[in-house]
């Protein structure tokens, strides 16, 4: 919904919350969903960040239901096991607190030890919280910052001084983050960057923290709110996936088929370059966060080109997995970017300077993220700010995810030389490995979970710590199956688990089978299913059951287990089936091109 | 400004904060006269009447606002 996405009016959001949460939910009626459970357990008023917070999940498909702790009450909450948040059993859990909840501040009479134990006091409250969080609910835990303090008592020495509150807030969140690096379910929300762009001043305003106890003003909750559920977007793997890029006055001032190459501002030399210069440097980071890069301008390819050729563009011809450059519409191309990268038309953003052009995406590709553009020195704040690819956890697959879609695009030209399309799978060497989740994959296994939407039997989305759990549980079986070739290393494309009936001890229940798309029809399945049947039968088991609930997106699964031989059991109005398969006494293994590396 | 184009802009506001378009407001109606006007919407309230007449109600005043007709006041003096 236009109105909820950056850059939006808060004043306006607040105001008509109501009857924007009417429309959402009718625009949401019939579509899939994910529904999330999220305890809000604050040290000031939550009403607000929580009605906002609803406004901007439901925006992004997410249905929230929520836990309010009573007012401050926080961590009493986490640490006397209030009964009624056990019962609730978060998904989730966001510690909104900040800097009107710090128990001590230093004074200038403390020696510097003093303040230091003072401290370390401090921050033993909340690790003690967050460590009991982890024990009882092994859920994702999202925690704000301090905000740096609206008054400065030693003025500029504040910030400098032990005896300042900025110093000592500045030295809490570093213990914050330093947690926060050694643990992958705890995220912070930073809300002293957000204070400091809202205007620390306008922020702090004393009004809602004494008349409500809001800790921060009633009109900057929308911004807090967003900023928030951009994690928790992520979290759930509704980040997007690749930027669709146009050319003239986008990427570089002027028009490259009228102006000439020679003549288009990029560079150090204008400011207009340089301020081109310093997005398209923008731009090329994301490459190394894993974002794709692509290009849809109306233009003739030779001039396109000539524009990325030049010596001071930073980015180049290579950058991009896909170029359109031609006279088509822009809508068709995008719909043909999505599908040479086999990715889904609503991971994309689509940034452009026209708002026509704009528009007409919008209109015919409306899944697709369009962000209004304004003038060129807006550029970076106006996508940076909508957070499309906000970073949770950055896997090593991320920085290397554009040389695998590359890989892939090379692969596709050779497949038309073979005979039979064995020979070509056989030609690509490739080699898996396959074996119970381990830990140094974890990250990538719960990413896929809440990632994969169309090679997925059931849908079942996992967060690490729900792993963690499922890996200790011995009635499981897990695997991850690891895919390289010639062309490059794909890293973790598969996830298959399940666990064995507490009743009958020769029967298996396939709880989630998933398959990264960048890799279908390589057989990876096979060898997957291969070792599944090895597995069970080591555990003496003889049937094994699979399930395949549908989604608006799983459609070409619906029949994956009938291809891997197994038999329809049974199925129900929603389209929900079970299949069964008899492990047969010789059990021929199904894979023939991937080489299968041992795991000790 | 009249008490009668104030009263205009005002119901506006407390049609849409509440998302009740049959909101008719006199200097006599409270907060147990509307559905949903509990003590969070209220903050709400004061901030789309805050932002709809382009100042700030003064601490003071919002504590003892106690209808409607309060209101209207509070708004005509700062007005001014």
């Amino acid at each position: 919904m236009k109105e909820l996405e950056f850059p939006f009016d808060s004043e306006y959001i607040l105001k008509k919350r109501k009857s924007i949460k009417r429309s959402l939910l009718g625009e949401l009626e019939g579509k899939t969903c994910i529904s999330k459970k999220i305890a809000i357990l604050g040290g000031s008023t939550t009403h607000d960040v929580k009605e906002m917070l609803e406004l901007f999940l439901l925006n992004v498909g997410i249905v929230p239901t929520f836990y309010e702790s009573e007012y401050n009450q926080f961590w009493q909450d986490v640490m006397f096991d209030n009964p009624l948040l056990v019962e609730f059993a978060p998904d989730l859990i966001y510690i909104h607190t900040g800097s009107r909840n710090l128990k001590n501040i230093p004074d200038v009479r403390m020696s510097p030890e003093q303040i230091a134990a003072m401290l370390e006091e401090e921050y033993q409250y909340y690790e003690s919280m967050w460590q009991k969080i982890e024990e009882t609910y092994h859920c994702p835990i999202i925690q704000n910052n301090f905000e740096m303090p609206f008054y400065r008592l030693l003025g500029n020495q504040d910030c400098a001084d032990v005896h300042g509150r900025m110093n000592y807030i500045t030295r809490l969140n570093q213990r914050f983050y330093e947690f926060a690096q050694s643990h992958e379910n705890f995220h912070i929300h930073d809300i002293n960057y957000l204070s400091a762009c809202y205007g620390l001043q306008k922020w702090a305003d004393p009004f809602y923290w004494h008349m409500y106890k809001y800790a921060c003003a009633v009109p900057a909750i929308p911004e807090l709110s967003y900023n928030m559920a951009n994690i928790i977007k992520s979290i759930y793997g509704k980040n997007k996936k690749a930027l669709v890029l146009d050319l003239d006055n986008t990427l570089w001032g002027g028009v490259v088929g009228d102006d000439g190459a020679d003549k288009i501002e990029i560079g150090q030399e204008t400011p207009m370059g340089q301020l081109y210069s310093e997005f398209q440097q923008y731009l090329k980071a994301h490459k190394d966060l894993g974002i794709l890069l692509t290009v849809n301008s109306k233009n003739d390819e030779e001039n396109a080109l000539a524009g990325l050729n030049r010596p001071d563009s930073v980015l180049k011809p290579e950058d991009f997995l896909v170029i359109k450059a031609n006279w088509e519409n822009k809508d068709r191309n995008i719909v043909e970017i999505a599908s040479e990268l086999n990715i889904g038309t609503d991971s994309l953003v689509f940034v452009d300077d026209n708002p026509a052009e704009r528009n007409i995406v919008k209109m015919q590709v409306p899944e697709v993220a369009v962000p209004e553009m304004g003038e060129a020195v807006e550029y970076i704040i106006g996508l940076d700010r909508s957070g499309f690819f906000e970073v949770t956890n950055l896997s090593k697959d991320d920085l290397t995810r554009n040389e695998m879609y590359r890989a892939n695009v090379e692969r596709k030209k050779q497949q038309a030389s073979f005979e039979s399309y064995e020979d070509y799978l056989l030609s690509l060497e490739m080699k898996a490995e396959i074996a119970a989740f381990a830990p140094v994959y974890m990250s990538r296994i719960a990413q896929l979970t809440n990632k994969s939407n169309q090679f997925n039997l059931t849908t079942k989305r996992m967060s690490t710590a729900d792993l963690e759990e499922l890996v200790k549980e011995p009635a499981n079986i897990t695997l991850y199956g690891k895919l390289e070739d010639k062309f490059g290393d794909n890293g973790v494309v598969s996830v298959v688990y399940g666990h064995i009936d507490e009743a009958d001890k020769e029967l298996f229940h396939i709880d989630l089978w998933l398959m990264s798309c960048r890799v279908l029809k390589r057989d990876m399945e096979k060898a997957m299913l291969d070792e599944l049947i090895t597995r069970c039968k080591q555990a003496g088991i003889r049937r094994v059951l699979g399930y395949y609930y549908p989604t608006a997106k799983n459609a070409m699964v619906k029949e994956f287990y009938a291809a891997q031989g197994f038999d329809k059991i049974s199925e129900d109005d929603a389209g929900n089936t079970v299949w069964e398969y008899i492990i047969p006494e010789q059990y021929v293994k199904q894979n023939r091109v991937i080489s299968i590396e041992e795991i000790i | 400004m009249t008490r009668e184009e104030v009263y205009e802009r005002l119901n506006e506001v407390f049609r849409e904060v509440f998302d009740d378009e049959s909101i008719e407001l006199n200097d006599e109606t409270t907060s147990n006269d509307i559905d949903g006007w509990d003590s969070f919407e209220h903050i709400n309230l004061v901030v789309a009447v805050q932002d709809e007449f382009s100042f700030k109600i003064p601490m003071g005043k919002v504590v003892t606002m106690e209808n409607v007709g309060e209101m209207v006041d509070i708004i005509l003096q700062l007005g001014e």
